[in-house]
């Protein structure tokens, strides 16, 4: 097992970013069943049954989701793509729309129809510039093959797409940030309630995706949803793209079903291919920047001794006191040369650097805890300071507009929380934590389960 | 039409309330300290509100037919109230700990130069910290500083005591034909600014003086002229011809003369609608340019809270003294003949106290 390929099967044909080689290979088939044979229902039906869950970092489960978009007469209503990727580690969205953007675009005209939205929105991360020519190019062969445009395939059904740019901003990929900026506004999160499924894109019902869970629309329609649920395990159903990084000899993208180990996705020559210059795992942050990090006992296995698995449950299981979380699937591996202490700074200041602003909390939280990060980093710490951080952090989470508040406070929580004594390292051994760092330590030794 | 009334609890005082009605709104409905403190919300403005996050409460009950609790503490100004909701301020601990973190989070880089600061004395941000602040400070690190700016020639912009609650930029957003003021760059650099330097020109942007929580847009017509507590508040209207404002004001007076003129607030830091109807803004003339005594009509000293600082100041039957240097001078009016800097290193020019990251020292004048 392991080896289920729905998204990234043709990934590597020679031309699959071309029309004509997509087509060949199959391409835009769900359009015609969707469009020719099944109602906007029944897909959000198949949707729902095929257990598929969001791939923008929260989960939830994207049937349930489009069910509840509103329909008010007269209203219309919208589709958006959120491409902003923009989490430190994760470049899956990328991998996907670089390579095999007719993949994207196939899966979110079934999506539209579904949701009924004439005008759908990829809004990309600004930095992915020479991808909206990708994408535009796709769209325009979409368009002239009749995938596009008005009564596509003859159902009465019409629907443009639109490409637009952000501007670098992180949080911009926060759905109601994200409409925000479109509309042409500051990036600012909205204050919830009014969700975008009542209120979204122009006060129109909305929903926004991510991209794999649009593309991955396309092999629901194509199997059915209850064959794609038999894939993985649990409510982990289907295939998940990881972008894979850090200490590890192969970095990239790959396409898991979720039922191999964290082990396995390190260690085998199909994944990660293990550590890189033979060095030994110190810690990982499993699901893009935001999720807890861990340290290699706890990331293999879970605290009851059980193996970990590369799926939502098993990566979150221990909650945050010894798990961490799927998220966006960014693998961020370390080695035991790396320093939790710079790690954790470094991901602090890019949420103090990307914090919108609007809350209190985020907004002046975020800076203080990168200001004692790098006193602590720099070995201008207090024993105090690991207290007061925790107690920072504890005071962000939970009471921001937008879960980067949590996303800031998170790293800094699991940081403390499994590697206090390297933090107390640095603050006792000033002189020499400028010299070497702290290494494995006791970090991947067997954790004791009590029987 | 009857309304539809819900039942929402508050500390365990139980209140009816028409439907939509916010948590917030009910609150104050009770009033005194069940009313969660407001430092961004702002009832006139649309829109306004879920920033600061010093009003978070807890709901321990949704609602009758949803009786969850929810997981976590809501923003009461943007949370619109259940029938059966439970909800709890200061008898959540949970609420005054997420609180004093909010109180704290707002002054590790602000200033701290009340002494030298035109709000000090009617400061929400002042209030806020003497309920719900520690007396100590954590933050040992370099504050955040903006240069001061002038938005044009009555009103000063001094983003060092910024707190972004955006109610200014709501104001220009609502009150004003055109907004020529915002919120540039994010996060902790976050700032109000008019991008390049320009003047604010509408005659209703004078409103931004009063719906500023702290002392970041003061009225330069005012600057450094008394302390707050030093002047009296009378009220006052007049028939103002712009057709927006609503003509009632409040006076700050010291002896005779008036020090300034502002829109009547009311106990929630709000203008007050006036008796006319309109709601309770001014136009720039009033405020700016009506400091005469005989512009106005007087109403009579305006009721304030007995708590206030600025009922400290009872100057029944003040007068202001004589001026007598004119009389000596053979009624020459007084010259400035030096600049005392020439001569002196006393309060040396060189030095802004009000830049300081840190309290000002001997060795600072
Ligand atoms: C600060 C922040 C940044 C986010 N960035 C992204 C992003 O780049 N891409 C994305 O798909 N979702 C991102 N999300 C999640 C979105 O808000 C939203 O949940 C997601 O697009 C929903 O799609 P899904 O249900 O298909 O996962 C971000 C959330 C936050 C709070
Ligand atoms: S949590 Fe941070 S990013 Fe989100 S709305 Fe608040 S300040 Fe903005
Ligand atoms: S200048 Fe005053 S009113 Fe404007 S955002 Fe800052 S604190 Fe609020
Ligand atoms: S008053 Fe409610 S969040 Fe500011």
């Amino acid at each position: 097992m392991g080896s289920i390929k729905l998204l990234l099967e043709k990934a590597h044909v020679e031309g699959i970013r071309y029309y004509d080689v997509y087509r060949r290979e199959g391409g835009y088939r769900s359009v015609e069943k969707a469009l020719k044979t099944m109602s906007p229902e029944t897909i959000v039906e198949e949707v729902k049954k095929s257990g598929l869950r969001g791939r923008g970092g929260a989960g939830f489960p994207a049937g349930m989701k489009w069910s509840f978009i509103a329909k008010p007469e007269g209203v219309p209503r919208h589709l958006v793509c959120n491409a902003d990727e923009s989490e430190p580690g994760t470049f899956k969205d990328r991998y996907l729309m670089e390579f095999i953007p007719h993949l994207l675009i196939e899966g979110l005209i079934v999506s539209s129809f579904a949701l009924g939205s004439n005008d759908t929105y990829i809004y990309i991360r600004g930095e992915y510039a020479w991808i909206v020519d990708i994408l535009e190019q796709a769209i325009i062969e979409a368009k002239n093959n009749g995938w596009l445009g008005k009564n596509i395939l003859g159902s009465g059904f019409d629907c443009n797409i639109h490409v637009q740019r952000g501007a670098g901003a992180y949080i911009c990929g926060e759905e109601t940030a994200l409409i925000e900026s479109l509309e042409g506004k500051r990036g600012n999160p909205r204050i919830k309630p009014p969700f975008p499924a009542v209120q979204g894109l122009w006060m129109r019902p909305t929903v926004v995706n991510n991209v794999e869970t649009l593309a991955a629309v396309v092999p629901i329609i194509n199997m059915g949803g209850e064959e794609y649920a038999k894939i993985g395990v649990g409510r982990s159903t289907g295939t998940k793209l990881i972008s894979a990084c850090g200490n590890i000899n192969k970095p990239g993208v790959y396409e898991i079903d979720m039922t191999i180990s964290v082990e396995e996705f390190i260690y085998s020559d199909e994944y990660c291919g293990g550590i890189a210059n033979g060095k030994r795992l110190k810690a990982c942050i499993p699901g893009g920047s935001s999720v807890p990090i861990l340290p290699a006992n706890l990331l293999l296995k879970t605290a009851k001794g059980e193996t970990r698995f590369m799926n939502y449950e098993s990566l979150s299981d221990g909650g945050f006191a010894s798990g961490s979380m799927m998220g966006s699937g960014g693998f961020i591996v370390l080695d035991e040369d790396q320093c939790v202490v710079k790690n954790t700074y470094t991901l602090a200041r890019f949420y103090r650097h990307e914090s919108c602003g609007q809350c209190s909390p985020c907004r002046e939280g975020t800076g203080w805890m990168e200001k004692i990060l790098w006193n602590i980093e720099s070995g201008k710490g207090k024993m105090s300071d690991i207290d007061l951080l925790w107690d920072v952090q504890s005071k962000i989470e939970g009471n921001t507009i937008c879960p980067l508040g949590d996303a800031a406070a998170w790293p800094v929580a699991a940081a403390i929380r499994h590697f206090r004594d390297e933090f107390e390292w640095h603050i006792t051994n000033k002189e020499e934590a400028q010299k070497r760092n702290f290494g494995l330590a006791h970090y991947a030794n067997p954790i004791h389960v009590p029987a | 039409m009857s309304e539809t009334l819900f039942k929402v609890t508050i500390d365990n005082i139980v209140i009816e309330v028409p439907a939509g009605t916010t948590i917030l709104n009910a609150a104050r409905k009770i009033g005194g300290e069940v009313a969660p403190p407001t430092m961004c919300y702002y009832s006139k403005l649309e829109g306004s509100g879920g920033k600061c996050r010093t009003c978070l409460v807890e709901v321990s009950k949704g609602s009758e037919k949803d009786p969850r609790p929810m997981p976590k503490l809501v923003a009461s100004c943007r949370t619109t109230v259940m029938d059966g909701m439970e909800v709890k301020n200061i008898t959540s601990e949970r609420v005054l700990t997420a609180r004093a973190g909010v109180v704290e989070f707002l002054l590790i880089n602000h200033p701290l130069d009340c002494p030298i600061c035109d709000q000090a004395g009617e400061c929400y941000l002042q209030d806020l910290s003497y309920e719900h602040g520690a007396d100590k400070s954590r933050f040992e690190f370099q504050k955040r500083t903006f240069k001061k700016v002038d938005l044009g020639d009555k009103i000063q912009l001094h983003m060092t005591r910024c707190i972004l609650c955006y109610r200014c930029v709501l104001v220009a957003n609502q009150l004003t034909n055109q907004r020529e003021h915002g919120i540039l760059d994010r996060g902790d650099h976050a700032q109000i600014a008019t991008y390049i330097q320009k003047n604010l020109q509408n005659d209703f942007i004078g409103n931004i003086i009063d719906v500023c929580p702290v002392g970041a847009l003061t009225d330069k017509t005012f600057r450094f002229k008394n302390r707050v507590w030093f002047t009296k508040p009378v009220d006052a209207h007049r028939d103002c011809n712009n057709p927006k404002c609503c003509g009632e004001v409040r006076l700050w007076m010291r002896g005779d003369e008036v020090y300034r003129v502002t829109g009547r607030i009311d106990e929630w830091g709000e203008v007050k609608d006036a008796s006319n109807g309109k709601p309770g803004w001014i136009c720039n003339e009033c405020r700016f340019d009506k400091k005469k005594v005989s512009d106005w009509v007087i109403e009579g000293p305006t009721n304030v809270n007995r708590h206030s600082v600025i009922s400290q100041g009872h100057y029944v039957n003040s007068v202001l003294p004589q001026e007598t240097l004119p009389e000596v001078l053979n009624g020459r009016q007084p010259k400035l003949l030096m600049d005392i800097h020439n001569v002196s290193e006393v309060n040396k020019p060189n030095i802004e106290l009000s830049a300081l990251d840190r309290p000002a020292h001997s060795t600072d004048f």
